[in-house]
């Protein structure tokens, strides 16, 4: 028998997301478009600290301490982590509605409408919901199909709806909102330090050396000095003024946002219902609160359209070894619109060993579930009867045992997967029985869940 | 013979009939909570109590793993320290619990809301906005000849 080869193509999720977001690594890395000013950034903090370490730390290591260069390193160590971690991270991106949802939420909202009559504008898709007695408009996102949480924005350089929108960044490169608040606010708060560092010792090192050399020779002999002090001078004054002002809006629990917006200004007896009305209580919230995961799954995995598939055959092909082959790929695309309809996953697993003991529980309860019905309308679904009546889907033996084979190992492979599911597929959400082997241009997509 | 195949084929010939989506409930804030109010496209297919059992359960989940408390104040804390290299090879506590929300709603499946001709979808997989509840078209006794 020749082998049969079905090399496909693997795309990750990604690679498909909507949005305007760069990704990098494969997906690990998750950024906005414009990326000129975070290499600005970068190049600011890198190049003024090298300076630092060049010209200042080697006469102050020997004359003050070395302590001095040693926990200036920690702290341009922490800086770049922190900068790193806010501008690679998902802010808290909410992943659009798939169509289903979308069309519910549509039914729902014209529900509430009622009829509108021709020549009048729709009512604007506000939803009121009252979070600790205070009562809260959602409104519903025309892009991203959804009503926005409360606290949630579209961001329109991003072009998704962010949880917990702060403000886009372009220093940074990336939204700052619920996921990356807290890595942004210890950047903007250790760069804070650094450049107080920086230019403290600077004028350590100019006032040291000028007692020694002159004010004009120090300022020859170090000529990093000069532009340093430069940097920091104009840093410290955006960086430490934006500091103090996100650490206000930490103590109230609000983002610069509705700050921005002037939400709970207090105009119309409107509260911050978020703020816990301590100050203590609420920096904890926001800086020590439970680190939020991702619900994008940027690194699940997409199969591509069964009309890319390459089937290659490692030799001459016979009749029945092209049948095997049409079988194997019915059963795999079986599988595949199987994963559509349902279920993903661990919550899938119907492993080969516990079908017989599901039948028979299934078989076992619909009787008793025709009697307690609450409804005459209530029935379960019998599968078994469906079984033996589903006479002209019937695959032929053949076709039978590859399908198994390939369920019962694609079971074994979800299982060993333990982390979550992705999104399903954006498709069709059911999956109409296959018609036939041949039939291998339905559009389909898989997930997998990778390590 | 018929016992053998496996159920993912009767689930195949089983189309989808509908879709319910639980929203999500923000009477508490931002706190991820869904509403318990038990939808009537379900009035034939399952109890109400044990629906909202199960809602009730996935609620007090997802509280446990957003908890304000002792723990998620010394993870924070030592995560800073760390500079948040420590999540590289720890999990963090939220991460633990959705893995049991994970197990949770698997168990469900399996023991309640399969048999039913339903599904429960992980809510991480729509993005925390919604319970997605597959509604299976009911087979009877002599269709699909």
């Amino acid at each position: 028998m020749s082998a049969v080869m079905v090399s496909r193509k693997v795309t990750r999720k990604w690679e498909k997301l909507p949005g305007k977001n760069t990704f990098c690594c494969d997906g690990r890395v998750m950024m906005a478009r414009q990326k000129g000013v975070f290499y600005l950034t970068l190049f600011l903090i890198i190049g003024t600290c090298a300076l630092f370490f060049a010209f200042e730390c080697p006469y102050l290591a020997v004359h003050l301490s070395p302590a001095v260069p040693m926990f200036a390193a920690v702290l341009f160590l922490f800086v770049v982590a922190m900068l790193l971690r806010t501008s690679f991270s998902d802010p808290g991106v909410l992943p659009r509605a798939l169509p289903e949802e979308a069309t519910f939420i549509e039914m729902e909202i014209e529900a509430a409408n009622g009829s509108v009559p021709a020549g009048q504008r729709p009512p604007p898709r506000i939803r009121n919901v009252q979070i600790n007695s205070q009562i809260v408009k959602l409104k519903y996102c025309y892009t991203c199909k959804i009503f926005r949480p409360p606290r949630a924005s579209h961001c329109s350089i991003c072009d998704n709806c962010v949880e917990r929108f702060d403000h886009h960044c372009p220093w940074v490169g990336n939204c700052v909102g619920k996921r990356n608040y807290r890595y942004f606010y210890l950047f903007t708060l250790s760069l804070s330090l650094l450049t107080i560092y920086i230019f403290a010792f600077d004028i350590v090192h100019v006032v040291m050396r000028s007692v020694d050399s002159g004010f004009v020779s120090t300022l020859k002999e170090s000529p990093g000095t000069v532009v340093e002090v430069v940097i920091c001078f104009f840093t410290l004054w955006s960086v430490v003024g934006l500091t103090g002002f996100h650490t206000y809006l930490i103590s109230l629990n609000q983002t610069t946002n509705e700050d921005i917006k002037g939400s709970w200004s207090g105009k119309n007896r409107l509260q911050n219902p978020y703020s816990h009305k301590n100050i203590m209580r609420n920096c904890c919230e926001v800086l020590c609160g439970p680190a939020y995961p991702s619900v994008l799954d940027r690194r699940g995995l997409l199969l591509e359209k069964p009309g890319t598939l390459a089937i290659q055959l490692a030799s001459k092909t016979s009749g029945l070894e092209l049948q095997i082959a049409k079988a194997k790929a019915a059963a795999f695309l079986r599988k595949q619109s199987c994963d559509d309809a349902e279920y993903s996953g661990p919550s899938s697993t119907w492993s080969s060993a516990s079908l017989k003991e599901r039948v028979s529980t299934v078989k076992g309860r619909s009787p008793i579930a025709k009697e307690n019905g609450p409804t005459p309308k209530s029935k379960s679904i019998n599968p078994t009867e469906t079984i033996s009546n589903s006479k002209e889907q019937d695959p032929t033996p053949k076709e039978k045992a590859s399908a198994l084979k390939e369920r019962v190992s694609c079971s074994k492979e979800k299982r060993q997967s333990s982390k979550e599911q992705g999104p399903p597929p954006k498709e069709k959400a059911s999956a109409p029985p296959l018609a036939s082997p041949d039939d291998l241009t339905d559009t389909f997509l898989e997930k997998e869940r990778v390590h | 013979m018929a016992e053998t195949h496996s159920l993912q084929d009767i689930r195949q010939q089983a189309s989808v009939a509908a879709k319910v989506f639980i929203q999500r409930d923000y009477t508490n804030g931002t706190m991820c909570q869904f509403q318990t109010k038990f939808p009537s496209e379900l009035e034939s297919r399952i109890d109400k109590q044990q629906f909202e059992e199960t809602l009730r359960m996935l609620n007090n989940l997802y509280a446990e793993a957003e908890k304000l408390g002792g723990q998620s104040y010394v993870e924070g804390c030592l995560a800073c320290l760390t500079a948040y290299t420590i999540f590289l090879c720890m999990e963090t506590h939220y991460e633990k619990v959705l893995k049991k929300i994970a197990k949770y709603i698997q168990e469900q499946n399996d023991k309640i809301y399969a048999p039913r001709g339903l599904l429960l979808t992980d809510p991480i997989e729509r993005g925390l906005r919604v319970v997605e509840i597959t509604i299976f078209e009911d087979r009877s006794t002599g269709s699909g000849r």
